[in-house]
């Protein structure tokens, strides 16, 4: 290539292809990114951002195309070959070590020689911090820092080894919107000051305001390439999503609620590290309605989405399931009781090397044995009905790690409304599945909702929430900020009571 | 007991304490750099028997061939054969990820059985086993009444108090590599993500680890025995990993726990010769059992390195 | 043509395939020190792998070596595969061998019918008395069990010498071991002439439970599933600390029972050196065997050739007999090489 390395973009990526075993993840993509431009990677989850970042990155290696750096052909094997030509990332999980100071954190893989010189150490971060506007306290642990902050030492750190290109992978996902405000202000003014940023997102708001070129990928290829001051919200969707999607909608009858059947009164629960997550949580859901809480990620949902799974204790108050008291209950008494549960992250909730049949079973493994001897028959039959009936694509013996996202998904949710349950406790249901998937996952639950369950819906995606809640509750740092109509709700102040404004 | 005699049965016995816990101090040590870089190293017991085979068979070579270093030429091939065992432990847990427990434990075994079998092919079976004149204890002190006694230690006993313990503080807590080693036992993703090489980091700790744990071997074969004996480490290794526990992955806390073991020990070899009918064996017992308390007391508190028995892949 | 390496859980000769390519392996690898001490390789192989089955007597000391380390290998097994990292086996084998001498020595009086079935029990016992420390800790406290149970077995040794330096100490010969056991708790022999004893068949017996238990029952379900992916156990409603407590418990039996036939089998009295590492081979015999039954029962049959034919090879060539153990520890860290194996599905294809 002969472009001038004084003048090439900062980045551009050709052609790249990357396969995973039989999953093609990035067909062919096309990239660039301009110099002093903050540049927007939009796409639905699967679409293949993380992994082309990851491969500019150098921690993927890209089986076809070629990358350029500043117009010079660039081979990057390596994060440290990333880094060493100016590329930088942040990725949703910190790569930070918790039990370090940030100085520590920050320095980590740029001082050579053996002795370190933490004072100047200290003081070379604290200058940076300066220098790019970021307040950081360098002798502080990690382990002690809030998210928004620790993000900041991740920028830090990119910055402190002289990025010139930042890779930001959903930046926004774990912030409130006052911390993606400052995060928006500090990024304007990095790249007036020559930085190029990559910003991965899938929330069309924030691409509109914050970046200047949008590429949008569907389905590992890109879907699109604009500028943000020449599209719109609406023609960015229809690149994301390819059609127009006939999402599931609620039935036009209205919901008839009838019993309060999930009863969550004044809860207290911890978290991991024994401080407090739940504060004095009530909430209740009626038979036939869905209740949607809304949050942003690591408010409280994790830790109530347990308790009522049965695998965190509370500390104190009182959680009835049509008047039956299932405080603290254990998983077993929970189902007993009429309650199902759909968790977080299902594949990290299923048995992986068990078979799709065992795993359909295993929640009611005692009622498919006989003294204690399995029930083998019984077990393959049913499994068999579940399977065709929900048109899962598998083999009963398959192990069960082996299926696809969606596949998983419809196990688990098959698994799950097979033992006709009165209460549903649903956490992020559709995270991390294509389009199809997600709508047959939402339709189940909107039928479930038709039968009379009482449904509580914990998900960060808040489209998901207004599209399925009849009611809709906010909870902030283990709060309930306030519950509302569905009907009645308005976009902004749900926002702000996200970010725990509670003030009208 | 007069005043007299008080002080002398103090001095040897502290002077024997600091000779017990020697070996323990390399081994300790060895295992606290790996358990920092995040792998549990269960190949300890069989390459301080390692240790101690090799530096004996080595220095026996070199004292036939007429070499005045023999014993420092024995050393080296202990160090040498500890880095290639702890380079090959690094292969099994870091390279290929597999299970800690089982691959320590298989190291340990071909340590053990490796050997037991160069020993019976070096030097046949014999009726009298095959010694070596050791190390000599540094006398210098020797005219200062009572503490001359203590003074009276080998040079390994030395460095491993003198240079060992301190520069490990020194090297974990104060330099660039130390603050790698913890933060690819803490998050090996951070590692990565910096730019620096988590294998080559462990690869290193590992084969640093291995070659310590060599000397605290050979020392019992090169020091104080100069011979080698099927029970010359007798669990010694695994005491070790209790101690590691025990002090809490700090360098200076594994030699406090070293010596208050080595204590234990020194105290019922004395009373033992001194004709107290005791049973030993529970003396012997005393340090696991007491980390097993000490486990049980302290429970969950205890921070284990974040990525403990964890091995790294990216995705 | 062209080898296509995915990654997918390979398919059943595939899986069948990597012990027979790690012996394969280890031997070749071990032939360095074969010929280290001047001995021909294939002489020793076939010294170790085909001669034992030329006589009647070797061919059954294959299977009375195999005899406790079908134990130690089921007990070992059973915990791994419940998640439970049992490295204690060897402690609980003396523990029960120190139990089994406890009841054998009371018998004197009593009936081989009820002597027997004592013996047994009293080593089961012992082994899962000996197992509930680390396995209380490990459910009540979170604590480790890798460390406790390893530490355990060192303490274990000590007991038994301690009671071998003191109580027990043969009065005759002043020996450091303990008197005979009554000949009425003495395992029957199976065949004349031949040190094969009851225990064989007692462990032929439990790996066929075994392999019952992971299959057919639903605490098998249950343990698997902890084994593999203990918070989605937890999250099924499966009460984890009680299967792993029981895991524990029925492990600890296992290998105490090991030490109980020891006793009761081989050397009708207490000895130091009661075990030689059969809690330690357990853990190479669950590893070569895949965690399942059958392959347990072919891997301790397989190690009991290994030991029969390390002391031929010794004889006959004059290699050391610690050949057998080399070539052990070597077959245990190739094999763990190889499993890895087993998450790729490896094809040829041809090119096009």
């Amino acid at each position: 290539m002969t472009a001038n390395p004084s003048t090439g973009p900062a980045v551009e990526m050709r052609g790249i292809t990357k396969r995973f075993g039989s999953v093609l993840a990035n067909s062919g993509i096309d990239f660039k990114l301009d110099r002093q431009e903050i540049h927007a990677l939009l796409g639905e989850n699967g679409a293949g951002k993380t992994t082309l970042m990851r491969i500019l990155f150098g921690l993927y290696q890209a089986d076809e195309g070629e990358i350029f750096v500043r117009g010079e052909s660039a081979t990057i094997r390596s994060p440290k070959e990333a880094i060493a030509r100016g590329i930088g990332m942040v990725s949703q999980h910190f790569a930070l070590v918790p039990t370090l100071t940030v100085t520590e954190n920050i320095i980590l893989g740029t001082t050579s020689g053996l002795p370190l010189r933490m004072e100047q150490a200290h003081e070379r971060v604290a200058n940076a911090a300066k220098q790019f506007n970021m307040a950081v306290d360098p002798a502080a642990r990690v382990q002690d820092l809030s998210v928004g902050q620790r993000q900041r030492v991740e920028i830090l750190k990119a910055l402190y080894r002289q990025a010139k290109v930042l890779i930001l992978d959903e930046p926004t996902a774990v912030l409130i919107p006052q911390e993606v405000d400052l995060l928006f202000e500090s990024l304007r003014k990095l790249r007036d000051n020559g930085l190029s940023v990559i910003f991965i997102s899938h929330k069309l708001h924030e691409v509109m305001s914050i970046t200047d070129h949008v590429t949008v990928l569907r389905g590992g290829a890109v879907a699109g390439a604009v500028q943000t001051s020449s599209t719109n919200p609406k023609e960015l969707a229809r690149m994301m999503v390819g059609h127009a999607a006939a999402r599931a909608r609620k039935s036009e009858a209205t919901a008839s609620p009838g019993q309060a059947a999930l009863v969550i009164d004044r809860v207290n629960a911890e978290d991991n590290k024994g401080l407090p997550a739940l504060k004095d949580i009530s909430l209740t859901v009626k038979a036939g309605e869905i209740l949607g809480l809304a949050g942003v990620s690591g408010n409280g949902q994790t830790e109530l989405a347990e308790v009522l799974s049965g695998i965190r204790q509370v500390s104190s108050g009182r959680v009835t399931v049509n008047d039956r008291d299932v405080t603290n209950a254990d998983p077993q008494a929970l189902m007993a009781a009429g309650v199902g549960r759909i968790p977080e992250d299902s594949r990290a909730n299923v048995i992986g090397q068990m078979s799709v049949a065992q795993n359909i079973v295993i929640e009611h493994i005692d009622d498919y044995s006989r003294n204690g001897l399995l029930d083998r028959k019984g077990i393959t039959q049913h499994a068999r009905e579940i399977i065709s009936e929900y048109q899962i694509k598998t083999g009963l013996e398959d192990h069960i790690r082996t299926l696809s996202g969606g596949n998983l998904q419809k196990v688990v949710l098959a698994r799950v409304l097979s033992g006709s349950p009165r209460v549903l406790i649903i956490a992020q249901p559709t995270r991390g599945l294509d389009v199809a998937a997600t709508e047959y996952v939402r339709g189940k639950l909107l039928e479930q909702r038709e039968e009379g369950a009482a449904i509580l819906l914990i998900s960060e995606d808040l489209d998901e929430i207004l599209q399925l809640s009849d009611r809709i509750a906010v909870i902030y740092e283990g709060q309930i900020m306030d519950v509302v109509d569905a009907e009645k709700a308005e976009i902004d102040r749900l926002g702000l009571l996200m970010a725990g404004v509670v003030h009208e | 007991m007069d005043i007299a005699q008080t002080g002398l049965f103090l001095a040897g016995l502290i002077a024997a304490t600091l000779r017990v816990a020697t070996p323990l101090i390399y081994g300790t040590i060895g295992e606290v750099y790996t358990e920092r870089a995040g792998v549990l190293n269960l190949g300890i017991e069989g390459i301080m028997f390692l240790g101690a085979f090799v530096g004996f068979a080595v220095a026996f070579h070199a004292e036939e061939a007429g070499f005045a270093a023999y014993l420092w030429i024995g050393l080296l091939g202990a160090i040498i054969a500890g880095l290639v065992m702890g380079l090959l432990m690094a292969f099994f847990s870091v390279t290929l990820g597999a299970n800690q427990h089982v691959s320590g434990l298989g190291i340990t075994l071909l340590c053990t059985s490796l050997s037991l079998f160069g020993f019976r092919m070096v030097f046949g079976e014999r009726a009298v086993l095959p010694s070596i004149d050791p190390f000599t204890q540094i006398s210098i002190f020797k005219n200062i009444p009572y503490l001359g006694q203590v003074l009276n230690q080998y040079l390994l006993t030395y460095l491993a108090f003198l240079v060992v313990v301190p520069l490990s503080w020194w090297l974990l807590f104060r330099t660039t590599f130390g603050l790698q080693i913890l933060a690819v036992g803490e998050n090996p993703e951070a590692v990565d993500a910096a730019g620096l090489n988590v294998s080559r980091i462990r690869y290193s700790v590992l084969g640093l680890g291995g070659a310590l744990m060599a000397v605290g071997g050979a020392f019992l074969s090169l020091g104080q025995l100069g011979a080698f004996s099927p029970g010359i480490i007798a669990g010694r290794g695994w005491v070790c990993i209790a101690l590691v526990i025990f002090a809490r992955w700090h360098p200076l806390r594994a030699a406090l726990g070293a010596l208050l073991f080595g204590g234990v020990f020194a105290l019922q070899l004395r009373l033992q010769t001194m004709g107290f009918d005791l049973p030993f064996e529970l003396f012997l017992a005393l340090p696991y059992l007491v980390t097993i308390l000490a486990l049980a007391l302290a429970g969950r508190q205890i921070a284990y390195p974040g990525a403990y028995l964890k091995p790294y892949k990216r995705e | 043509m062209r080898i296509q390496i995915d990654r997918l859980p390979a398919p059943l000769w595939q899986r069948l395939l990597i012990p027979v390519v790690s012996i394969f392996l280890t031997f070749v690898i071990t032939a360095g020190f074969v010929t280290a001490v001047d001995a021909n390789p294939f002489e020793a192989t076939y010294y170790f792998l085909l001669d034992p089955f030329s006589s009647r007597v070797k061919g059954i000391e294959i299977l009375v070596k195999a005899t406790p380390l079908l134990l130690t290998g089921a007990s070992v097994a059973f915990a791994f595969a419940g998640g439970y990292w049992n490295i204690g086996a060897e402690g609980q084998l003396y523990m029960g061998a120190v139990a089994a001498t406890a009841v054998g020595l009371q018998m004197h009086d009593a009936s081989p019918w009820i002597a027997i079935p004592l013996i047994v029990l009293g080593g089961i016992a012992a082994g899962m008395g000996w197992a509930v420390i680390p396995a209380l800790m490990k459910v009540r406290l979170k604590i480790d069990e890798v460390v406790t149970t390893l530490l355990l077995n060192s303490v274990a040794i000590f007991i038994v010498s301690a009671l071998l330096n003191g109580p027990w100490r043969d009065p005759v010969s002043q020996w450091p071991q303990s008197p005979e056991i009554a000949a009425a708790a003495i395992f029957p022999r199976l065949i004349p002439r031949a040190r094969l004893h009851l225990g064989f068949l007692i462990a032929i017996g439990v790996i066929i439970l075994f392999w019952f238990v992971m299959k057919r029952t639903a605490f098998g379900v249950k343990m698997r599933a902890v084994g593999i992916n203990r918070e989605a156990a937890r999250f099924s409603g499966i009460h984890v600390d009680r299967v792993m407590f029981t895991v524990a418990l029925v492990s600890g039996g296992i290998a105490g029972l090991a030490g109980a036939g020891e006793v009761a089998g081989i050397h009708f009295h207490l000895i130091d050196a009661i075990s030689p590492g059969y809690g330690y081979t357990g853990i190479l015999i669950a590893t070569l065997g895949s965690l399942n039954a059958i392959g347990i029962g072919l891997a301790a049959v397989f190690i009991g050739l290994i030991d029969t034919g390390a002391q031929t090879v010794s004889r006959v060539l004059g290699v050391p007999v610690f050949l057998g153990d080399v070539i052990q520890a070597s077959l245990l860290l190739v094999t763990l090489g190889m499993l890895l194996l087993q998450n790729y599905r490896i094809m040829l294809k041809r090119k096009g």
